[in-house]
C-alpha cells in the first residue's frame, strides 16, 4: 500500500486551494488593525502660539469656533445630485433638484460652499459612517475590533464629543444605533433594512426634526436620511421618483436653515454616491463622487468659491469638524484639516498664521497615530513612514522658527508672506502622503489577484475532478502527477524567490506559494494531457461495441448529472443574498431531495422490485425486495433527521420574525428550575446513550474483546468522560447563589472538569496513535491439536452466538482447512474485529472529537450532536444499502452521490449546531470552557472557538474514509442468502464473504487508490462549494449585502474548507495508521 | 397504440387543463373578491374538487382499461372504498413529507394539508382512476419500460412533472421580492399545478414525437 504518495497527492491539492484562497482573500479583504487609544484634552498637542494664552472655555487643543452644528446625511447623495448647472437644458430626473443650495453659495459666497466629497472603498454605508465618524479607513475586518457586535471601538468624533460634555442628538438610520450604543443624549431610530421603504426613515426624521432643533437642548444634531439610497436601489438614479425624493430633501434643507441660529454650523453631506443601478459598494468613479455642502450664517471663508468645486476626501471632514467644535482630534484620524474654514474674515497674514497653528495639531496628531499604528502593525512600508517622519519634523521646525520671527517682527509682509505659503503647502504635503500611504494598504481591492485565486481555485477543482476519474493505480501515475508537479513548483518557487530576493523588494510568500501552486498545476496537466492519448489507446484495446459504449456513456452521464445537479443548486444559491442567508433550510431541503431522488432512481431502474419469480397478484409488496423496507425506515430516519436538526437554528438580523432555538442558551439562563433539571438529565442520558450505541456497535463487530490499552479506554474511559461532562454542565448551570460557601470549589470545579475531559480526551486519542488494534486474538497453535473448534467466546446470547463469528483471514482459513482435512498438527489464529478494525478506529474517534465539541457547545446542543451521529449513521446505510442493490460493480469507489450528501449534512449541522456565517453569531463563549475569563496568547481561544464553529465540519471530513469502509463492515451472511444456491463445497467463498474490511487490505494498491479517490472527490465537492462563494463575492462586491452576506459567507467557507481539508487528511491517515498496524500485526503473527 | 387512441389521449388532457383554467377565472365571477392568490385556500378547494371531478367523469366516459370481467355491485362497492381510503392516506403520507422537507409544523396546518391534497389530486387520484386500488401496478408503471399504454405513458409523465413542479415551486420562497404568492404554500401548489398541466400538454407530444420507439408489450 503506498501511503505517502496518497497523503502528499492530497496535501498537494489543499495546498493548491489553500494558495488561491489565500490570493484571493489578499485582493479582497482589506484588513487594518484597530488602536485602542484615544485622544484627550490634556495632549500635548497644542501648537506654540495657543501654548502661552489660555483657551477660551470648552476649547481643547484649539479655539472653538462653533458651539453647535447640524450634520445632515443624506444617504448616497452623489455630487452630481447637489451640483447645480444652470445651463443645462434638459436636466435628467436627479438634476437641478437641490436648487437651495444654488440659491446659498450664489447669494452667500462666503457663508457657503459646495465640495466634491470623495468617498473610500467600500462604500457601503457602514463603513462609510464608521469613516466619517473615526476620520480613519475603515476595512471589512478591522481587527480588534470585538466580532460580537459592530460597535465602534476605536476612538471617533461622536466619542470625543460625548467625553467633552456635548449632548449628541440623533434621528434616522437605525445603523447608528449598533454603531454607537448609548452614545446619544437623544436618539430617534427609524429601521433601515427594507431597502423597498422610501420613506419611512425621512418621515420620520422630518417629524421630529424641527421641534428638535427649536428646543435648543443639543450641541451636535446628526439627522440620517436614507430615502435617496433606497431609492437608488428600487428605482434606480435615473427615475422620476428620484426627482420626488430630491425636491423633498430640498424642501427639507429651506426649512432648517431658517430655523438655525447664528453659532450653528451645518453640514450637509452624501456618505458614497450610486451607480448607473443606484448599486454602491465597490470604487468606481461614480460610487465615491458624494457631495458635501457647508453652510453657516456667519462667514466661513475669507475669499470667494473656486468656479469648480474642490474636492475633498472624506476623511477630512472629521478633524475639520473636530477643532471647529473644539474638542480634540479622534486618535486614529488620518484627515487633513480644511484650512479654509478656520481663515475667518481677519487679514491674509493673520489667516495664514491661524491655518499654520490648524495644520501644526493635525500633523502632530497624525504623526502620533502612525508611530503608534507602526508599533502594532507592519503593513505600512518602513522607508515610506521614514520619508514622512522626515517631512513632519522639517516642518514643524519651520513652524517655531517662523512664529519665533514673526514674534521677533523680524520679517517683512511679501517675504512673510511667501514663507508662509510654503510651509502651508509643506504641511499638506506631509498630511496628504500620510493619507496617500494608509490608502494604499488599506482601501484598495487587488482585481487582478482576485481573478488570479478565482481561478487557481477553479483550477484546483478541475484537477481533483480529472485526478478521481484516473483510475490508474501504478508507479507512473504517482510520478507523473506528483512528482513532476511538485518539482516543477519547487522550481518555479525557488527562482521566483530568488528574483524577489534580488530586486530586494521583500518576500512576498503568498505570491510565490500561489506561482508555485501555479506551475504545479500546470505540470500536472500537461502530464495527464500527455498521458491522456494512451490510456485512450489502452482502454482502446478492448472495445466494447460502439454502440453500447454511448448508450452506456450516456447512462453514466445521466447517473451522474443527477447527484451534480443537487451540486449545481447548492453553488448557485451561493449568488443570491436571500439563499445565504436561507442556507439554513436549503441545506436540508437538498439533502432530503438528493436521498429521494435516490431511492426513485433506484426504484425507476428496477433495482427495488425481484428480478424473476413468481408474483402474487394479491399481496401487493411481495415483488419488492426485502431490504426494501429496511431502506424505506432507513430514509424516513434520516427525513426525520433532517426535520428535527431545524429546531436549533440560530438567527440572523436579515430576517425579523425569526426567533432564535430555545436550545442554544446556556442551561444557567433558565428560570425555571424543574425544568432545568429535566433537561440536564436528558442531556446526561443521551451522552451515556451515546456511548453505549458506540459501545455495543463495538462489541457487535467484536472490537471490544482484546484487552489493549485502547479497548480499555474504551471500556472505561468513555463513561468517566460523560461523567466529566456531566459534572461540568451540572457545575456551570447552577445559579450562583445556591451555592453559598461553595462558590470557591465551584470555582475550581468549573476549570477542572473540562480539563479532565481535555487530558481523557486527549489520552485516548493518543492510545489510538500509538496501537489502533482492537483486535483479540486467540493463537490455539500452543495448545496442542487436541482442541478442534476455534475460540468463540461465552455464548451468552443468541446475537453473540451469530454474530461474534471470528474473523478470520483467508490464509488462517485454508491453514484451518489444511488441518481438518488432514488431521495434521496445524493450528489456527482466530481474530475478534478484524473485519472492522479500520472503522473502530474511526468511530472511536469521532466519538472522543464528538465529546470535546459538546463540551465547547451549550449543553442542550448535546441533542443536536446526537441528530448528527444518528443521521451520518443512517446516511452510511442508505449509501450501503442502495450499493448493494444497485449492484455496483466498483466496490472501490464511493459514488458521487455518496460524497454529496454526507457534504449537505455537514453543512446542515453547521447550522442546526446553531451557527450562522456572520460574525456576531459566533459562540465567544467557547474560548472559555476550562480558562477562567484570562487567556496569555490568542491561539488557544482562536482553536476553541474554531472548533466550536467548524464543528460539523471537523465530524464529517475526519468520518469521511467510512463511505468507503462501511459498505465492507456491513457485509453481512444475510448478502449470500439471496443468492442463487451455490454449491456446498464452496465454503472457501463463504468464508470470503465474511472478510468485511480485509477485503481492501487483499488488494493495497486499489484500496490506496480508493481512498484517494475518496479524498479527491470530497476535496472536489468541498472546492466547488468554495468556488461559488469566491465567485460570488467577487462578481458581487457592488451588492449591497456584500459586506454583510457574501463577504462573511465566503469567509467562513474559506476557513470552513481549511479546517475541512485539514481533518479530511487526519481521517485519511488514520485508516493509514491502522493499516501500518494491522501489517505489523500480521508479520508478527507469521513469525510466531 | 393507434391514432384515434392518442387524440382520445390528447382531448382528455386538454379538457384537464382548460379545467384547471375555468377553476382560476370562473369562481371570479360567482364569487366577490375571489383572487387565485388572495383567497388561496378556497381556490386550493376548488381546483382539487373540479380535477377529482373531471378526471372521474373523463375515466368513465373514455374507459381506457376496461377490465375483462364484469364484476359484482359489492365488488365495485368495496373498490370504491378502497380507492377512498387510499386517497385519504396518500394526502396524509403527503402531508408528512411536506412537513418533513421543512413546512411548518403546527402553524398554517389547513394549508399544507390543502396543499397535500391537492398534490394528491395531481398524482394519486389519477393513479386510482388508471389502474385502481393496485398497488402491485403502480409500482409496475412507475419504473423503466412499465408503462404498457399511451395512457400509463401519460400518467407516468403528469405525475413526475406536478412533483417536480411542487418541488421548484419552492425556490422562491427564501427571495426577499416581498411578492404575495411567495407565501406558503403559493409558490409551491402553484409550481405543481403548472407542473401538472405542463405535463398533460406534454404527454401527448412525447408519446407522439417517439411512437416509433414506444412498443406497449401487453401483460
Ligand atoms: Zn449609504
Ligand atoms: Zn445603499
Amino acid at each position: 500500500m503506498q501511503r505517502w504518495p496518497v497523503l502528499l497527492f492530497l496535501a498537494w491539492v489543499c495546498f493548491l486551494f489553500c494558495a488561491g484562497i489565500g490570493l484571493f482573500m489578499s485582493g479582497f479583504l482589506l484588513t487594518r488593525i484597530e488602536l485602542a487609544s484615544s485622544s484627550s484634552c490634556s495632549d500635548p498637542l497644542v501648537p506654540p502660539p495657543w501654548e502661552r494664552q489660555n483657551l477660551p472655555p470648552g476649547s481643547c487643543w484649539a479655539p472653538q469656533r462653533f458651539s453647535k452644528a447640524v450634520l445632515v446625511i443624506v444617504d448616497a447623495l452623489r455630487f452630481e445630485f447637489a451640483h447645480f448647472n444652470p445651463d443645462k437644458a434638459s436636466p435628467l430626473p436627479y438634476e437641478k433638484q437641490l436648487s437651495f443650495l444654488h440659491h446659498l453659495t450664489t447669494s452667500q459666497p462666503r457663508h457657503a460652499r459646495l465640495y466634491r466629497f470623495r468617498a473610500d472603498a467600500p462604500t457601503a454605508t457602514m463603513q462609510r459612517i464608521k469613516g466619517l465618524t473615526t476620520g480613519s479607513l475603515p476595512t471589512f475586518i478591522d481587527v480588534g475590533s470585538n466580532f460580537a457586535t459592530y460597535a465602534i471601538e476605536e476612538d471617533n468624533l461622536l466619542a470625543q464629543l460625548v467625553q467633552n460634555g456635548r449632548r449628541v442628538v440623533f434621528m434616522g438610520d437605525d445603523t447608528w444605533e449598533g454603531l454607537f450604543p448609548k452614545k446619544f443624549f437623544r436618539s430617534y431610530f427609524f429601521p433601515s433594512f427594507n431597502v423597498k421603504d422610501l420613506h419611512t426613515v425621512d418621515d420620520g426624521i422630518l417629524q421630529h426634526l424641527y421641534p428638535t432643533v427649536d428646543s435648543g437642548e443639543w450641541d451636535v444634531l446628526i439627522a440620517h436620511f436614507l430615502g435617496v439610497d433606497h431609492c437608488g436601489h428600487k428605482h434606480g438614479p435615473d427615475h422620476p421618483e428620484m426627482a420626488k425624493k430630491l425636491t423633498q430633501m430640498n424642501e427639507m434643507l429651506r426649512s432648517l436653515v431658517n430655523h438655525l441660529g447664528n453659532d450653528t454650523l451645518l453640514l450637509v453631506a452624501g456618505d458614497h454616491g450610486m451607480t448607473e443601478t443606484g448599486d454602491h459598494g465597490g470604487d468606481s468613479e461614480k460610487e465615491v463622487n458624494a457631495a458635501l455642502f457647508v453652510y453657516s450664517k456667519t462667514p466661513l471663508f475669507s475669499t470667494v468659491p473656486p468656479e469648480e468645486p474642490e474636492t475633498v476626501p472624506q476623511v477630512n471632514l472629521v478633524p475639520t469638524v473636530a477643532l471647529l467644535l473644539g474638542v480634540p482630534i479622534p486618535y486614529s484620524s488620518i484627515g487633513e484639516v480644511m484650512a479654509e474654514l478656520f481663515s475667518g474674515d481677519s487679514d491674509a497674514v493673520s489667516a495664514a498664521l491661524q491655518q499654520l497653528s490648524v495644520y501644526h495639531i493635525n500633523a502632530k496628531q497624525v504623526d502620533r497615530f502612525l508611530h503608534s499604528y507602526s508599533l502594532v502593525a507592519q503593513d505600512l512600508p518602513a522607508e515610506q513612514l521614514q520619508h514622512l517622519q522626515e517631512l513632519f519634523s522639517s516642518a514643524v521646525e519651520e513652524h517655531i522658527q517662523l512664529l519665533a520671527q514673526v514674534q521677533g517682527s523680524v520679517l517683512v509682509s511679501p517675504e512673510l508672506e511667501s514663507r508662509l505659503g510654503s510651509l502651508i503647502s509643506r504641511f499638506q504635503l506631509y498630511l496628504r502622503e500620510a493619507r496617500a500611504v494608509c490608502t494604499q494598504s488599506w482601501a484598495r481591492f487587488h482585481p487582478l489577484r482576485m481573478v488570479g485565486g478565482c481561478a487557481l481555485i477553479s483550477s484546483s477543482c478541475l484537477l481533483c475532478y480529472l485526478a478521481s476519474e484516473l483510475t490508474v493505480v501504478s508507479d507512473s501515475f504517482y510520478r507523473s502527477c506528483l512528482l513532476y508537479p511538485l518539482r516543477w513548483g519547487l522550481v518555479v518557487a525557488v527562482l521566483f524567490g530568488l528574483a524577489h530576493a534580488l530586486t530586494q523588494e521583500g518576500m512576498d510568500l503568498l505570491l510565490v506559494s500561489s506561482c508555485a501552486a501555479a506551475a504545479s498545476q500546470m505540470a500536472f496537466f500537461w502530464h495527464w494531457w500527455g498521458q491522456h492519448p494512451r490510456q485512450a489507446r489502452l482502454a482502446g484495446s478492448q472495445p466494447p461495441p460502439a454502440s453500447t459504449g454511448l448508450r452506456q456513456r450516456l447512462q453514466a452521464w445521466l447517473g451522474l448529472a443527477f447527484p451534480m445537479g443537487i451540486l449545481l443548486f447548492r453553488c448557485g444559491a451561493m449568488f443570491s443574498d436571500s439563499f445565504v442567508v436561507a442556507e439554513g433550510r436549503a441545506a436540508p431541503f437538498l439533502l432530503a431531495s438528493l436521498v429521494m431522488l435516490l431511492i426513485g432512481k433506484l426504484h425507476w431502474d428496477g433495482r427495488l422490485t425481484l428480478p424473476e419469480g413468481p408474483r402474487q397478484q394479491f399481496l401487493a409488496f411481495s415483488s419488492y425486495r426485502r431490504e426494501i423496507w429496511y431502506l424505506l425506515c432507513l430514509v424516513a430516519m434520516l427525513l426525520v433527521c433532517v426535520r428535527l436538526s431545524s429546531f436549533f437554528h440560530q438567527c440572523r438580523e436579515e430576517i425579523p420574525q425569526c426567533r432564535p432555538s430555545l436550545f442554544l442558551s446556556p442551561l444557567a439562563s433558565l428560570r425555571n428550575t424543574r425544568a432545568k433539571n429535566l433537561f440536564y438529565l436528558l442531556c446526561v442520558a443521551l451522552l451515556a446513550g451515546l456511548v453505549y450505541a458506540v459501545r455495543s456497535w463495538l462489541r457487535h463487530y467484536g472490537n471490544l474483546n482484546s484487552s489493549g490499552p485502547l479497548v480499555l479506554f474504551v471500556r472505561w474511559g468513555f463513561p468517566l468522560v460523560v461523567l466529566c461532562i456531566a459534572c461540568y454542565w451540572a457545575v456551570a448551570s447552577s445559579t450562583d447563589d445556591s451555592l453559598g460557601k461553595l462558590q470557591e470549589l465551584v470555582q475550581v470545579a468549573v476549570v477542572a472538569f473540562p480539563w479532565a475531559v481535555y487530558g481523557l480526551a486527549s489520552l485516548g486519542l493518543l492510545l489510538l496513535l500509538c496501537n489502533p488494534m482492537t483486535v483479540f486474538a486467540k493463537d490455539t497453535r500452543e495448545s496442542a491439536g487436541s482442541i478442534v473448534t476455534p475460540y468463540l467466546g461465552v455464548p451468552n446470547a443468541e446475537v453473540d452466538f451469530l454474530h461474534v463469528i471470528p474473523q478470520i483471514y483467508k490464509r488462517m482459513q485454508e491453514s484451518q482447512k489444511c488441518r481438518l482435512e488432514r488431521g495434521s498438527c496445524k493450528a489456527t489464529v482466530a481474530a475478534y474485529g478484524l473485519g472492522s478494525v479500520y472503522s473502530a478506529a474511526l468511530v472511536i474517534t469521532l466519538t472522543l472529537l464528538g465529546f470535546l465539541l459538546m463540551l465547547l457547545h451549550s449543553e442542550r446542543l448535546s441533542l443536536a450532536f446526537l441528530l448528527l451521529f444518528l443521521e451520518a449513521f443512517v446516511l452510511l446505510h442508505i449509501h450501503t444499502h442502495a450499493r448493494g442493490l444497485a449492484g455496483d460493480a466498483e466496490p472501490f469507489s464511493v459514488p458521487w452521490y455518496a460524497v454529496i450528501s454526507w457534504l449537505l449534512a455537514a453543512s446542515q449541522f453547521f447550522y442546526s449546531t446553531g451557527h450562522q456565517p456572520i460574525f456576531p453569531a459566533i459562540h465567544w463563549n467557547a474560548a472559555f470552557v476550562g480558562f477562567h475569563l484570562d487567556h496569555s496568547t490568542n491561539v488557544l481561544p482562536a482553536v476553541l472557538v474554531g472548533a466550536n464553529t467548524f464543528a460539523s465540519h471537523i465530524l464529517f471530513a475526519v468520518g469521511c474514509p467510512l463511505l468507503l469502509l462501511w459498505p465492507f463492515v456491513c457485509e453481512t451472511p444475510s448478502s449470500q442468502r439471496k443468492k442463487p444456491k451455490k454449491e456446498p463445497r464452496q465454503d472457501l467463498q463463504e468464508v470470503e464473504e465474511h472478510m468485511m474490511e480485509m477485503r481492501l487490505r487483499e488488494s493495497p494498491e486499489k484500496f490506496s487508490a480508493a481512498l484517494l479517490q475518496l479524498g479527491l472527490k470530497y476535496l472536489f465537492v468541498l472546492g466547488t462549494q468554495l468556488l461559488a462563494c469566491v465567485c460570488a463575492a467577487m462578481i458581487l462586491r457592488r451588492h449591497l449585502m456584500v459586506w454583510k452576506v457574501f463577504a462573511p459567507k465566503f469567509l467562513f467557507e474559506s476557513l470552513g474548507f481549511v479546517v475541512s481539508s485539514v481533518c479530511l487528511l487526519l481521517g485519511i491517515s488514520l485508516v493509514m495508521r491502522v493499516d501500518c498496524a494491522v501489517s505489523t500485526w500480521f508479520s508478527q503473527l507469521q513469525l510466531r | 397504440m393507434s391514432g384515434a387512441e392518442a387524440g382520445r389521449l390528447l382531448t382528455a388532457n386538454l379538457l384537464c387543463v382548460f379545467s384547471i383554467v375555468l377553476t382560476a377565472v370562473v369562481p371570479s365571477f360567482i364569487w366577490e373578491g375571489f383572487t387565485v392568490l388572495g383567497t388561496h385556500l378556497s381556490w386550493l378547494c376548488i381546483c382539487s374538487v373540479c380535477i377529482s371531478i373531471v378526471n372521474i367523469l373523463l375515466h368513465l366516459v373514455l374507459k381506457p382499461n376496461q377490465s375483462p370481467k364484469r364484476s359484482s355491485f359489492t365488488h365495485k362497492i368495496s373498490r370504491f372504498l378502497k380507492c377512498c381510503v387510499y386517497f385519504f392516506m396518500s394526502c396524509i403520507l403527503f402531508h408528512v413529507i411536506i412537513v418533513l422537507y421543512g413546512a411548518p409544523l403546527i402553524e398554517s396546518v389547513t394549508e399544507t394539508f390543502l396543499f397535500a391534497v391537492l398534490l394528491s389530486t395531481f398524482t394519486t387520484l389519477q393513479c386510482l382512476c388508471m389502474l385502481g386500488p393496485n398497488i402491485q401496478a403502480w409500482i409496475r408503471v412507475f419504473s423503466k419500460n412499465g408503462a404498457t399504454s399511451i395512457w400509463e405513458s401519460s400518467l407516468q409523465i403528469t405525475t413526475v412533472c406536478s412533483i417536480l413542479g411542487a418541488w421548484f415551486g419552492a425556490f422562491p420562497i427564501p427571495l426577499d421580492w416581498d411578492r404575495p404568492w411567495q407565501v406558503w404554500p403559493i409558490s409551491c401548489s402553484l409550481g405543481a399545478t403548472f407542473g401538472y398541466a405542463a405535463g398533460l400538454i406534454l404527454a401527448p407530444l412525447w408519446i407522439h414525437w417517439n411512437r416509433k420507439q414506444l412498443t406497449y408489450k401487453s401483460r
